[in-house]
């Protein structure tokens, strides 16, 4: 069968998708794709737009790349459009002239902002908010106002109000309705949500109907209303709404609804045969959905129709959870009473500014709908009750009123939810798919996302998701128990708080008091070793430390396959000078080690045996180096590019601030190691982005990203704060890294950690810039402690003829290990294996 | 002191290995003794001495000695610094393959000397 060649015209997140679900099914070989874009960049996250202004760059918003397109053999055009669409013939006729033939078509053109037909409308520093363009467009605007207006105080609004308000100017709301987001808020919510909004210093104006945009006297601009008032401005924002993008459709005979929309089917079919619609340009039971959830649903049944299947669209759960301007807000089924018959109980706490309203059936059996501001925590057991029309519980009340504990009102067990209940509508991930990824094997939120994507997407499915996980362990009779080992029944966490808050100096100490008898093992003695190191960090060598110590510390070297060490000085931001690199060349020589280049632009000597290792130390710190702790689960490297010291782009001294940060936190044990890297500008040469900590240097300061990872589970990190100062970014560090050291799991990066962190990203941040907890003086307190009692443990060593005796094969002779084979390969030794060991392959001999 | 006697103590010729204060408290040293590496071990809790191979039989080289000390339920024992594999000290048995064992020697401490039974 030859391929069949599908044309997906745009291509935004639907468009995307629907082309990333070939790519992915089983059919991907049956289908040759191509897909055209009038924008200069393939598909990016327009649900994240507005946090390209609290830092995100376009790559953070990038959904795919041309990489991974040319990979998977889709043919794409970017910077063109599709004019016509010849159905007859089946082709396509490009802006750019070109003519292509196709077999299946899907329109995903999307929607364009409207703009209501004001006089004065299309003056400059008149703009819309809806692509990259725009917001730069907008940026550009701002740095030229003081004040800027935005049109419509909808869902988009009221986001577009807080990116103005992020660019600095004075910030105004007008809405032609009575409220704030009047369609997913009744009167009560709406009006919450403008005190709250006001309160965060946006002016809102309702029922204002802008007639005419004139020259203004204090600004740039001057809106009249209808009611004769007005409001003057030097930049306006239009997001009073969307309109489908059906022009291509309505001008070559496809059938387009009276209000716009491309009319579909429940197989997203047009009237045109072979040709599909999905998004937001589409048109269902004379509807247009303008949320991303639908829109894939979309690309799914289309796909699932083009490919022979019988999946078919029947409408989308429209509730909403956002966080808008700081304040939380809901909204569920048909939050305005609409139903014949509704009822509803309402509950609204001035004091605490919550507002609740539930909109139940006449015989309150269902729930129809909801709406929450400021409260949002009974989101997903509304949501799930009103689409699975669940039975109400007796007292539908107590859904929303707060239990007298003063802990969060009734919760709905998750037990009651059936499996096709749909959690996560982002990904499509519902209770059945987590209750089996539970039942393969996952126990954590970080396996339950790697396995099922869920949560991955808005992530505000989170809680409802780990409440099933953790119902379906309990069901699965998974004792959730996260003791140490047979030893403790704490969790690491809880001994690095009692350690910390008890002042705990030894394992004796904690093993008497909060033990279970024994005498520990591998797992507790390293893992105490390390909250020890961590809060007091005395000489990890000390008599009483030395047993904890894992294999490679309590040697100070990382134990190799055969049992001999290898050697890494620290070399801070991997800047090193010829004389020093001589010595590491001299005594590589000497000693005749492997050497080799690491990734943490630093030098790896392997091959020493025990005895070698004070004498080869003693020669590198005689020639100024230190200990690179690349032994210890602790802070390894700062990478970084050359920055702006020799780079013709670089904007900031990235080499200069990864020694301040590699010498600051060099030594800091935690749970297990960390690696940093700091770049001197967003090329990021230093791959910041793939670190526990990484830096990336702006023309303002610094932006922090924290809890990536490369590796084996490669993860993004994430943008925590941008344009920081020195001394701030320092601050946030060291809380970061202290908070993860007092509450992370034994052997937990920070990438899984943030992962199964509750409230994840967004708490780290309330409780490191905010303070939240109130612990902020107290984390970096102990950071400065933990810095003050730092030492080159190699140079203490070597300056303790005690240690040293350890440092020997034999403890009654000076003999060395007879078992050491070695070969040479390109031209340096590596350790035999078993085959060549065999076959006497002539052994490097192995100098005493 | 005592005694940990796994072979026929009356067969045994005891060698003296060093003094029992070149051992440090939980962790272990390597002997050689007639050609042969035996890790030795000083479990300061009991005040004990244990001795087995040194030989890791599955990571396969000479590093029993420098693993870390300590109890699996009833099992005092050593743990491979390699891939962690647990050793009984008192038996030379492996908690995670029976079919796996080293060595344990007799081992005791006297006027401050540590002597092996070989």
């Amino acid at each position: 069968m030859s391929k069949q060649r599908v044309i997906v015209v745009g291509n935004g997140m639907v468009g995307h998708k629907f082309i990333d679900s070939v790519i992915n099914s089983d059919n991907a070989e049956n289908y040759e794709i191509l897909t055209f874009s009038e924008e200069p960049r393939l598909a990016y996250d327009r649900v994240k737009l507005s946090s390209y202004f609290s830092g995100s760059t376009v790559d953070d918003l990038m959904l795919t790349s041309e990489e991974h397109y040319q990979s998977a053999g889709v043919i794409y055009t970017l910077n063109d459009k599709v004019v016509d669409i010849d159905h007859d013939n089946k082709t396509v006729k490009l802006a750019s002239g070109k003519v292509e033939r196709y077999d299946k078509l899907v329109l995903a053109t999307g929607s364009y902002p409207f703009v209501p037909p004001i006089p004065g409308k299309d003056q400059p520093h008149c703009l819309v908010y809806r692509t990259i363009e725009d917001l730069e467009d907008i940026t550009a605007s701002a740095q030229e106002s003081k004040v800027g207006v935005v049109v419509g105080g909808g869902l988009l609004g009221l986001e577009a109000a807080n990116a103005l308000k992020n660019l600095g100017l004075e910030t105004h709301v007008v809405e032609f309705a009575p409220r704030l987001m009047a369609v997913q808020l009744d009167e009560g919510g709406g009006n919450l949500l403008r005190r709250k909004v006001e309160a965060l210093d946006v002016n809102v104006h309702t029922e204002k109907n802008t007639k005419n945009i004139t020259a203004g006297e204090k600004h740039r601009y001057r809106m009249e209303f209808a009611d004769g008032s007005y409001l003057e401005t030097d930049m306006i924002l239009f997001s009073a709404g969307i309109r489908p993008q059906d022009e291509l459709a309505r001008n070559c005979g496809i059938d387009v609804g009276e209000r716009g929309g491309i009319v579909i089917d429940n197989y997203c079919r047009t009237s045109v045969e072979d040709i599909y619609a999905i998004g937001e340009c589409a048109l269902w039971d004379s509807k247009i959905f303008g949320l991303v959830a639908p829109g894939y649903q979309m690309a799914k049944v289309a796909l699932s129709h083009i490919d022979g299947g019988k999946e078919e669209f029947t409408g989308a759960d429209m509730s909403t959870k956002l966080k808008l301007l700081g304040v939380d807000v809901a909204s569920v089924g048909d939050a305005h009473a609409r139903t014949p018959g509704a009822q509803t109980y309402t509950y609204e706490d001035g004091v605490n500014e919550v507002y609740k309203r539930l909109i139940v059936s006449e015989d309150r059996k269902k729930l129809l709908g909801a709406v929450l501001v400021g409260d949002v925590e009974a989101y997903g057991t509304l949501q799930q009750m009103c689409v699975n029309s669940m039975d109400l519980p007796e007292a539908p009340e107590q859904l929303i009123l707060p239990a007298s504990d003063g802990s969060a009102g009734a919760a709905m067990g998750v037990d009651a939810l059936p499996d096709t209940a749909q959690l996560c509508s982002c990904l499509d991930v519902t209770k059945g798919d987590i209750v089996d990824a539970v039942q393969g094997g996952c126990c954590t939120m970080g396996d339950i996302k790697e396995k099922t994507e869920a949560s991955t997407g808005c992530g505000g499915c989170a809680a409802l998701v780990k409440s099933v996980m953790d119902n379906e362990l309990k069901n699965l009779g998974v004792e959730v128990n996260n003791h140490l080992c047979e030893h403790f029944n704490y969790s690491r966490a809880e001994l690095a708080d009692i350690v910390r808050v008890k002042k705990i100096e030894s394992f004796d100490e904690l093993l008497d008091s909060h033990g279970n008898g024994g005498l520990g093992c591998e797992i507790c003695k390293p893992t105490v070793g390390s909250i020890l190191a961590s809060f007091w960090n005395d000489y990890v060598l000390e008599d009483k430390h030395m047993g904890l110590q894992d294999t490679n510390d309590i040697y100070l070297g990382n134990m190799q396959k055969d049992g001999t060490y290898s050697i890494v000085p620290r070399v801070a931001g991997g800047e090193i000078t010829p004389d020093k690199l001589i010595v590491l060349g001299e005594v590589a020589k000497e000693y005749d080690l492997y050497t080799k280049i690491t990734g943490g632009q630093r030098i790896d000597l392997f091959g020493a045996q025990l005895h070698e290792l004070p004498e080869i130390w003693k020669k590198l710190v005689d020639a100024g180096f230190e200990t690179g702790h690349a032994y210890g689960k602790s802070v390894r490297t700062v990478k970084s590019c050359v920055g702006s010291t020799w780079c013709r782009y670089g904007v900031q001294d990235s080499v200069g601030m990864a020694i301040a940060v590699e010498n600051r936190y060099k030594g800091l044990r935690s749970p297990h190691k960390l690696k940093f890297a700091v770049s001197g500008c967003t090329r990021e040469c230093a791959e910041a982005q793939s670190k526990d900590i990484g830096v990336i240097a702006t023309e303002n300061g610094w932006n922090l990203y924290v809890c990536g990872n490369g590796g084996m589970r490669p993860r993004h990190a994430d943008l925590f704060a941008t344009d920081l100062d020195d001394e701030t970014l320092v601050k946030y560090i060291d809380r970061v890294l202290m908070f993860y050291i007092r509450t992370a799991d034994r052997l937990q990066r920070t990438s899984v950690w943030l992962e199964n962190l509750e409230g994840g990203l967004d708490y780290l941040r309330e409780v490191v810039i905010d303070d939240k907890l109130n612990i902020a003086q107290e984390l970096e307190d102990e950071m400065t402690s933990n810095i003050g009692k730092y030492q080159c443990e190699w140079k203490t060593t070597i300056e303790n003829p005690e240690k040293l005796k350890r440092f020997r094969h034999f403890v009654n002779s000076d003999e060395t290990d007879s078992n050491l084979a070695y070969v040479v390969e390109r031209e340096q030794r590596r350790p035999a294996n078993e085959q060549e060991r065999e076959n006497q392959i002539p052994a490097v001999e192995v100098t005493a | 002191m005592s005694a940990n006697a796994v072979s026929d103590e009356q067969q045994t010729q005891w060698i003296e290995v060093c003094d029992k204060n070149a051992l440090d408290s939980d962790t272990g040293v390597c002997a050689l003794i007639n050609g042969k590496q035996i890790a030795v071990f000083y479990v300061g809790k009991l005040d004990e001495v244990f001795a087995i191979d040194n030989y890791d039989p599955i990571g396969k080289a000479n590093v029993l000695s420098r693993g870390i000390i300590g109890t699996q339920g009833e099992h005092i024992c050593v743990a491979s610094p390699l891939y962690k594999e647990h050793y009984d000290l008192r038996t030379g048995e492996c908690l995670e393959n029976s079919d796996i064992r080293v060595t344990a020697y007799a081992v005791k401490i006297e006027n401050g000397k540590v002597l092996i039974a070989v």
